[in-house]
């Protein structure tokens, strides 16, 4: 299935709008996934990413906007789509009459694959099933269930692979299986797309991330490049006496932001030789010498939420405009 | 050829679902021997006086068999909405699978397990006194009127399946069907109703079906009501098969996604 493609992209999003009734869920988003590498949309609950999931993989119609994967049309070639994904939605589509053994087989029979019963039989032992492979669904537990869930959408090796928040709910372990599982797929040349609202989630398997935030994508690029455009790593000081502090806070205040916790001084930097002289200089110039200091790269948490308190300004900007 | 593939591969998940639920074939069969007894037992002494040269088990046995049917099918809206309830539809929808077959696949599987129960409650009836005069060509004649009964009532029941919010209401609509059964000759002769109620009576879908049953059964032969029943029959099946699968490719039916 895997053919030569015109271009680079598994997944192109275009000026996607969808809707609700009278709540606007997608207002505007694009993005571009390469193919063989992880995507991941990052967003709050609500955000829209379960939206613009069931959008590309066929089953719900966008407002506006286009959307390809594998250069299919989601809304015009549905069943060609189709060809080419497997999905794993937020919760567990299983039958429960059916046992995890004949679950697999029915995926496989669905799929039209060779041989239905060997595939379920090697995932059943991929996903330590073994055990309980035919036993009826009804004895198990959570993660069993979500465990044959993604063994599901993993029979018949589909080109591009959708997560709906694969892990929300996982203990540590199946957590970590899981993200092995998804690492394996890109090795094997799967492009997979998944939605998290865990930061360090995304920070370690995504290629590219893209935020959703208010119907749109606010950021997107690599974990790196995201962590880049912020100028908020922190240089932690710490002063000998009280009145150091107060006269130290005062002195930076006039070039950095500058919080103050306890008898720290936490102050914003970006984290270069240039910037850490000039801090320590001007520190030098009022007499004053920290007793200790330590720096902190940014995280992708300090992006997440710099991105945020940026849109609320926006917002409150417009509406104070709006006003006038 | 890949609808038929899939097609099959949806009713054999679907007959595993019956067969592994021998409650609901026994819920089933319940009501419709239930009253059977009921009738033949208790009402028929008083009832019988009024259907004439018909012994009454003879009489009531049609209706007996077609009540087995209305709440079998019921069974095929509560399963495909228990589908859609925990995302297994939607899952399907992702999948390169012919959109029919999912609806063809519970179809296939719900007249075979309701022949099945039609068969049960007509040896029951056999076993109290029904005395049939029906050759193997009636016979065959009515079991072909039944499937295509069951398979007409069995895609309205999915349609109202489809649509309905909660499981349980999609099993309650069946109770419409089972009042039209009631509201018909079907355990009492419609003259002997009030005017106004004997015109509906005598002039709703499942009137001929039971009068062309009670037919095959007694006489042996269709009767003069059978093109009715066919076209009814038919008319049911060709509308609410064309309904159900628009509704099915048409709605957004992301149940369990919010």
């Amino acid at each position: 299935m895997r053919n030569t493609y015109k271009t680079m992209n598994a997944i192109e999003v275009h000026n996607l709008v969808k809707g609700y009734k009278d709540v606007s869920v997608l207002h505007d988003v694009s993005f571009t996934v390469t193919r063989g590498t992880v995507f991941a949309l990052l967003g709050a609950n609500g955000s829209g990413k379960t939206t613009t999931i069931n959008i590309l993989t066929t089953l719900i119609k966008p407002d506006g906007g286009t959307a390809t994967v594998n250069e299919f049309d989601v809304g015009e070639q549905a069943s060609k789509v189709r060809e080419q994904i497997s999905v794993t939605g937020q919760f567990a589509a299983v039958d429960h009459v059916l046992t995890a053994r004949e679950n697999l087989i029915l995926m496989g029979e669905l799929r039209h694959v060779t041989d239905p019963k060997q595939i379920a039989a090697g995932l059943l032992e991929k996903f330590d099933l073994n055990e309980a492979a035919d036993r009826p669904l009804a004895t198990y537990s959570g993660g069993m269930r979500r465990r044959l869930d993604i063994a599901m959408s993993l029979v018949g090796d589909a080109p591009v692979v959708f997560f709906d928040e694969p892990t929300t709910g996982l203990d540590p372990q199946s957590r970590a299986g899981m993200w092995r599982t998804i690492r394996e797929l890109v090795e094997n040349g799967t492009t997979v797309f998944l939605t998290t609202q865990y930061l360090d989630e995304a920070d370690r398997l995504a290629d590219t991330i893209g935020i959703l935030h208010g119907g749109r994508i606010v950021a997107s690029g690599t974990p790196a490049e995201l962590k880049g455009t912020l100028s908020t790593g922190l240089v932690e000081l710490e002063f000998g006496d009280e009145q150091q502090v107060s006269t130290a806070q005062r002195v930076l205040s006039a070039q950095h932001d500058v919080r103050r916790v306890d008898s720290k001084l936490l102050v914003a930097s970006d984290g270069t030789v240039g910037e850490m002289v000039d801090l320590f200089v001007r520190l030098k110039d009022n007499g004053l010498e920290p007793t200790e200091f330590s720096t902190q790269p940014p995280t992708l948490d300090d992006v997440f939420f710099k991105i945020l308190d940026d849109e609320k300004h926006e917002e409150k900007e417009e509406r104070h405009a709006d006003a006038h | 050829m890949q609808t038929l593939t899939d097609t099959w591969t949806m009713a054999k998940r679907s007959l595993r679902h019956t067969t592994r639920s021998p409650d609901t074939i026994i819920t089933v069969l319940l009501m419709p021997i239930g009253l059977l007894l009921l009738f033949v037992y208790v009402f028929g002494g008083a009832l019988g006086t009024q259907t004439g040269s018909i012994d009454y088990v003879d009489f009531i046995t049609p209706g007996v068999i077609i009540m087995t049917v209305m709440s079998g099918i019921a069974y095929a809206a509560v399963r495909l909405s228990t589908d859609l309830q925990q995302g297994v539809i939607s899952r399907f929808r992702t999948m390169p699978v012919a959109p029919s077959s999912v609806l063809s696949g519970q179809a296939l599987s719900s007249t075979a397990s309701n022949l099945f129960s039609c068969l049960l409650v007509i040896m029951v009836a056999l076993a109290v006194g029904f005395r049939p005069t029906t050759d193997p060509l009636a016979w065959l004649c009515l079991a072909g009127l039944l499937a295509l009964l069951i398979l007409a009532t069995t895609w309205l029941a999915m349609f109202f399946g489809l649509l309905a919010k909660t499981v349980e209401g999609a099993g309650a609509f069946s109770y419409i069907l089972l009042l039209l059964i009631f509201i018909s000759p079907s355990f009492v002769p419609t003259d002997s109703m009030k005017p106004w109620l004997r015109g509906f009576a005598e002039h709703q879908p499942m009137t001929p079906i039971i009068e062309t049953m009670r037919s095959l059964l007694v006489d042996g032969t269709p009767g003069p009501d059978i093109w009715a029943a066919l076209a009814w029959t038919l008319g049911i099946l060709l509308i609410s098969y064309t309904a159900a699968l628009s509704v099915y490719r048409h709605r957004a039916l992301v149940a369990a996604a919010q």
